[in-house]
This record gives C-alpha cells, structure tokens and sequence, in this order.
C-alpha cells in the first residue's frame, strides 16, 4: 500500500495556513503525486482557528478528514489546543515557540514535539509578512513530501506576478523558506 | 461549432464546484440556471467566468423554484441544461424535478450536500439522500450518482448529461460539501476524444414548422383528469425505469469473496471505507467492501447477491440511515444482519471505519 | 374561431360562461394577426388555466403554482428566437408564484405573460385570492371577505408595473372589452418580438360558477365593481 502523508496546519485568521496549505498541496500535484487539501469552512472561518488538512500520495488518497496527522503545525494557543488530539506516537508536532505558557498543554503522546521560533526570525531577519513561508518551509523540512525547488516553483506560480515588481521580494521569500527547512533540523 | 474546453488531457488540482463546471462544458452543456445557496456557489462561479469563452449562457434565477423550472424550459427548449444546489435549495428543487419526472426530462442537477435538517450546516453530510433518490410527489424515476473525487465528480458529472438524455429521466450528480470545497488531483479530458460519445440534445417545444400545418402540435401536461391515465402513463414510466436500471446501475466492490465483513457506503464516505478495508487487509484481516456508485436505480442484483452470502454487513453513511433505507428495502427477506454506523452530517474517517469494524469482528 | 386554435380540441374545457375562453380568443386572434404561430410556445399553469394545454396549434407546456414564468423563461433565455408567452390565474401569478412574475419583470425577460383575474382561486372551489373583492364571499370568506383581516385586493399589475422598466409594456384589458384586450395583447408580443423588453397583460375575467352569478350579475361584477379596484388601461407603453 502507498504511505500517505497527512499533515494538519492550524492557526490563527490571517496567519496564512490555508495558503501555505494549498500551495503545498498544489506542489505536490504538479509534482506528480496525488493531493489532497480541504480547508475546515464554515461559520467558524471568521473568528476562529483557521485548520487545513493536507494529504500526499503515490497512490489513491482516502478520507478528506483523518484522525491523526504525521505532521501537526499549531501557529498559536487555540491552534495548539485545537490539534492536540491529532497528534499520535508517529507525529510530529511543530508549534510557535513564542506562545507563552503552553507547555503544559503540548501532545504527550507525540512522537516529536519541535518548538520552531518562525514569529521571532520572521520579524528579526525577514519580514513579518513571510511568516506563513517559513512555516511552509518547516512543514516541507519535516515531511520531505516535496522537493524544495518545486515549493518555490509553487510560490513563484502564486506570487510571481509580484516578484516581477520587486524581484527582491523572490529573493526574500525562497530565502525564508529555506530557513524554514532549517528551524525544522535545527530543533 | 465553439471550441473544446479540454483540447489535452491535463492533470489538474482544483476544487470540486470548479470541476463540475469543466466537466459541464466538457460534456457541451449550453445553458446554467443556478441561485446561490453554499457549498455550491463556485459551480456557478466557475460558470459564469468560463461560459461566456465557449458561447454558453447563464440565468441567475430568483430562487431554486425558479432555477429548477428554468432548467426545465431549457431542456424543452432542446439545450442542454443544468443547474445546482444544496440543502434546503434541494428541497425547494423537488417541485421541478416531480414535474421532470412526470415529463421524463432530462434535466441534470449537481447536489452538493449540506448539513441538515434545514439551514443546519454549509459544511458537509450525506443527508440529501433520500431528497434527491425519491424527493416530491412521485415515485423516484430519477437515477442518481454519488461521486467519491474529484475524478468521479469529473467522469459523472459529463455522463449525467449523456445518461439524462438517453434514458430521458431527471439525473443528478450527489456531491458533498466536502468535494464542493477540497482541492484535489485529477484529470481534466476531451470526452469525445476518449471515445464518449456525446448525445445531442432534442427540443420538445419550438420545432420546425407550423403546429396544426407542417406537424401536429407538441403539447405536454403534467395534469390527467382520470386515474386510469395517470396510472397507465406512470405504469410506463416505470416499466421504462425497471428495464434500464441494470444497465444504469454502477457499483464498485472488492474483497468480497473470501470476506466474514463487508463494509458498505457510498460517497466520500466510500474513501474511507476503501482505506481502511486496504489497511486492515494488510493486517491480514478479511474484509471487504460494497459502494453503490448510483443510489438510485441501486444495484440490486449484486445487493440481494451479498445478503444471501452469509457475511457480516456494515454499512456507514453521514446521515442517520438515508442509504441503510433504500438498502435495506433491496435487502428484504435475507436474514443477514446489517450493523450500521451513522454519523449525520459529520465526516467518517478511515480511522473509525476500522475502529468499527474490528468491534465486530472481536 | 381563430386559426392559431386548435379545432379537434374544441368546444373548449372551461364552464359556462367563463372568461378564459374570451382572453384566449384574443390571444388567439393576437398570434394569427401576427403571424407568428410557426415560433411561439404557450405555456400555462395550474388551476383553470391548466385547461388550456391543448387550445392551441402551438407548442405548449403546462406546470403549476405559477412556475410557467420561469418555464417559459428558461426556454427563452435557451432559445432567444422563440415567442413565449406564460398564461396563468391571479393565484398562481399573484400569490403562490409571485416572486416569478415580479422577478420577470425586475429582470426584464422578453417573454409575454398573460394573467387572467377571476377575483378568486376557482378549479380549487372558489376560495379567496389576493385580488377577492372587499366584501365578497368565497369558500374561505364565507362571510365576505373583511379588509380588516384579510387585507384588501392586490393591484397586481400596478405592482408589476412599477418593477418594469420603461421599455416594459404593462397593461390591464377587460373581457368586457375584447377588442381593446386584443390590441393589448398585440402590443405585449409585438414588445417581445422586437426584443424591447417584458411584457404583461392582466385580463378581467369572469367566474359565474363560483361568484354564482347570473347573467347580468356577471356582467355587473365585471363592468362596475372589478374596475373600481383594478383600473383597466395601459400603464407601462413604449410608444
């Protein structure tokens, strides 16, 4: 049977999980693989923690919902509490580390649990706003479900029509990403 | 002739609402009748944006009511037309489906369904069942596809227009909130250059030639003053509907043979069935799996065949027993126990499915 | 008889002495005049009208509640050379089917829809519509019906006029009156013919066998008492 990878991303509103989702997910389509990205709708959109599940696949892809994740990324608090019960000893969970206090709420049951400080290099040596595509970088890191290249091929479709204004803003978003990779070995 | 939305097969990762929309101009819809109700409003969206590229039209109708009867006037018209829904717009798109019914017009209708009863959820559930199977006044001469993907939501969408004029019965494709919403893989490709043949669409009203001339009027009614003629015209219909449904009927099973349970489900619930059915068997456990592909006609002869084989059933459904009703009607008279797993308007996951089935294996 | 009727259908359905027979009559004479038989669909709807599914030589569907609007819409938004033509009573276009018919003429679809206005719902028995009369007695106002109550007549046409745009042609006619409901029913195809815009004809019809009226009563009811209510004229004309 085909390993399929399930990866749960969680957030706040505007901390861009669904985006990074889908293009994660897109990338691993143009990538040859089967995807599969269902974003949780609904009312609770606004207001609420944002989740987006992620499955990659050589092979037929099942449910669009699933019980646990082997990669869990909770972005804030309520992120955190919100996906505790995803995780399973074959997870990994990746959180904020600048969530204060949270400690005790973290997955026991967890196969790894890796703090990753994304808010805090975002804002010290990006930008605030590549926050979301140093967390794609630490979820492509974690699961290697696709090649780096073909993440930024993904962001470039996305995003290109903007890097063709300010081709400094390319630079800055690949660069992002690979210190997401990086966070990601690095905890 | 307007040009092919798919001159190659493409791969594809889009949504479902966006599939249904290529799928339609794939399969030469000319005309959309539609009211926006969630989840299903991005078929209209796509719609709008695309059809006006490939000469098609489209009518934002007051209500689903509306909608419904537009899509009929549309077909008498000799288009090909459709329209979607969900939720309590299906309910209001039972009245021109009875009347479609009593025509026997091909109308297509895309159901992507929501949590019920009434407003309830945009989110997701398998409780318009019953509502698209056998909704209205009448006696469900409709034929239904319950997709599982986006590949399926691709294929089945282009094939209702086709089974839709062939057959002359009102045909809907069952999607869900979930497919409506989900990105996911497929592919995108010309039917005809597969080899599916595309069936014209036929006017009823607006013909060549003077009525009462050149031809005798075309004249259609939904009222009969006698019961006898309504009773021979319906009796026809259904003859009709009894002697395609072999050839209509779809299903898709595996493992069955040498299996002591058999788990059945339909829709994106069939994914996780088909998972866990794949994971346990690799653990060396001996389950299969039944998915009727169309839930009505149901496969009715594969169905009596497993209930007089003597294995457990399961059968797990997102609504509180819409599919286990029309099962177990087909299923009458076998001895076989049924076990049900019902989660209305909630998802299943592939992790319960197993957690289910080993409970009664134990 | 008109030659747009159908001859092998006829004598008509509808009761003694009923105004759907005169309306038809002039859309009848309407269609021949025009010459317009070979590209016209009719559709009508439940209750009486329903009895006109055969009337004509032409295409014609029946549906109910007033859904002949968006039947015959959906035909010709599918088929913009076809004339159509949606018939129905005051309770599917007024009450039941309401949002259709306003919603028709708010969109300004180039179909012709004719209403016949019989003051109550007359295949069902005779029970109170929103055009019954103020003091008038139905199965449902045995009484008569109370303004108090029940609210008093809808001005139907009067309210579709005031969604149409100015293109739009919108008018009241009278059986007592045919020849000017035919030349209404003219101007209503000849606006959908010329692609102008919506178009709508209520007619005044009569319903001796539920007023229970004879006669001179019917004829009293619909000359003085029907138009105190509803104003027989031209109110939307693109002249």
């Amino acid at each position: 049977m085909n390993k399929t990878t399930k990866i749960v991303l969680a957030g706040e509103g505007g901390q861009g999980v669904q985006s990074v989702a889908e293009i994660i997910a897109e990338a691993a389509n143009e990538e040859g693989k089967q995807a599969l990205y269902i974003p949780n709708f609904g009312v609770e959109q606004r207001g609420g923690v944002s989740v987006a599940y992620v499955q990659i696949s050589d092979g037929d892809i099942g449910a669009p919902k699933f019980q646990t994740g082997d990669i869990v990324v909770a972005l804030s608090d309520r992120a955190v509490r919100r996906t505790v019960n995803y995780a399973g000893p074959g997870t990994t969970f990746v959180y904020e580390s600048g969530i204060e206090g949270i400690e005790s709420e973290l997955p026991q049951k967890a196969g790894r649990i890796l703090p990753i400080p994304a808010i805090d290099v975002a804002k010290n040596e990006f930008h605030p706003r590549v926050f979301n595509i140093i967390i794609m970088g630490a979820v492509i890191g974690a699961t290697g479900v696709i090649p780096l290249e073909r993440a930024k091929a993904a962001v470039e479709k996305k995003l290109g029509y903007k890097f063709e204004k300010q081709p400094k803003l390319r630079d800055l978003n690949f660069k992002a990403m690979e210190r997401g990779v990086e966070l990601v070995a690095e905890a | 002739m307007s040009k092919k939305i798919v001159e190659q097969e493409k791969r594809a990762f889009m949504t479902g609402n966006e599939v249904v929309a290529w799928a339609a101009l794939a399969a030469k819809a000319d005309i959309m009748y539609g009211y926006p109700i969630t989840p299903q409003n991005e078929i209209m969206h796509y719609w709008t944006r695309m059809a006006p590229k490939y000469e098609k039209s489209f009518l934002q109708t007051e209500d689903e009511l509306s909608a419904g009867f537009t899509t009929i006037g549309g077909v008498m018209a000799g288009r090909k037309a459709f329209t979607a829904t969900a939720g309590p717009g299906n309910t209001l798109m039972q009245e021109p489906m009875s009347m479609a019914e009593m025509m026997r017009l091909p109308t297509v209708v895309v159901v992507q369904q929501r949590g019920g009863p009434s407003t309830a959820t945009v989110i997701y559930s398998q409780q318009e069942v019953t509502m698209t199977s056998i909704g209205g006044n009448g006696e469900g001469m409709r034929i239904v596809y319950s997709t599982s993907s986006h590949q399926e939501l691709y294929d089945y969408t282009i094939k209702a227009f086709n089974t839709a004029w062939k057959y002359r019965f009102p045909t809907f494709v069952l999607g869900d909130g979930y497919q409506a919403k989900m990105r996911e893989s497929l592919t995108l490709y010309d039917p005809e250059a597969r080899g599916i043949e595309l069936i014209p669409p036929e006017a009823y009203v607006g013909k060549e030639g003077v009525p009462g001339k050149d031809r005798p009027p075309a004249h259609f009614r939904n009222t009969y003053n006698m019961e006898e003629e309504l009773y021979e015209l319906v009796m026809d219909a259904l003859q009709d509907y009894e002697k395609i449904s072999p050839d209509v009927a779809e299903y898709h099973s595996a493992g069955i043979e040498d299996a002591e349970l058999v788990i059945v489900g339909h829709g994106i619930v069939y994914r996780a069935i088909k998972a866990a059915v794949e994971a346990m068997r690799e653990k060396g456990l001996r389950v299969g799996y039944f998915r009727p592909v169309t839930l009505r006609p149901l496969p009715v002869p594969q169905i009596k065949e497993l209930m007089a084989s003597n294995k457990q059933i399961l059968l797990m459904e997102s609504s509180y027993g819409q599919l286990a009703r029309l099962f177990k009607d087909v299923a009458y008279g076998s001895s076989t126990k049924i076990n049900t797993f019902f989660k209305p308007g909630m998802g299943i996951t592939a992790e319960e499915v197993e957690a289910a089935a080993r409970e009664i294996l134990k | 008889m008109p030659q747009s009727w159908r001859a092998d259908t006829k004598p008509h359905k509808f009761c003694p002495g009923c105004g759907h027979g005169l309306v038809l009559k002039c859309l009848g004479q309407a269609i021949d005049e025009l010459g317009i038989q070979g590209k016209t669909v009719f559709g009508c709807d439940i209750g009486c009208s329903l009895l006109s599914w055969d009337f004509f030589n032409l295409d014609s569907v029946q549906t109910h509640h007033g859904r002949t609007t968006p039947v015959v819409t959906g035909i010709k938004r599918a088929r913009p050379e076809l004339i159509c033509i949606a018939y129905m009573g005051d309770g599917g276009g007024y009450s039941i089917g309401v949002q259709h018919l306003i919603s028709a003429a708010a969109r300004d679809e180039k179909i012709t829809a004719i209403l016949a206005n019989n003051t109550q719902y007359a295949m069902t028995g005779g029970q109170m519509a929103p055009t019954t009369m103020p003091g008038q007695k139905t199965e449902t106002t045995p009484y008569g019906r109370d303004p108090e109550t029940t609210g008093f007549p809808l001005h139907g046409q009067e309210m579709v006029a005031s969604v149409s745009r100015e293109e739009a042609y919108v008018a009241r006619g009278s059986i007592a009156n045919l020849r000017q409901l035919k030349s209404f029913i003219k101007k209503a195809l000849e606006n959908q013919m010329k692609e102008i815009g919506f178009s709508f004809v209520e007619a005044l019809s009569a319903c001796p066998t539920n007023w229970r009226t004879n006669a001179a009563e019917t004829w009293d009811f619909i000359e003085e008492k029907m138009p105190v209510y509803f104003k027989v004229g031209e109110t939307r004309k693109n002249e």
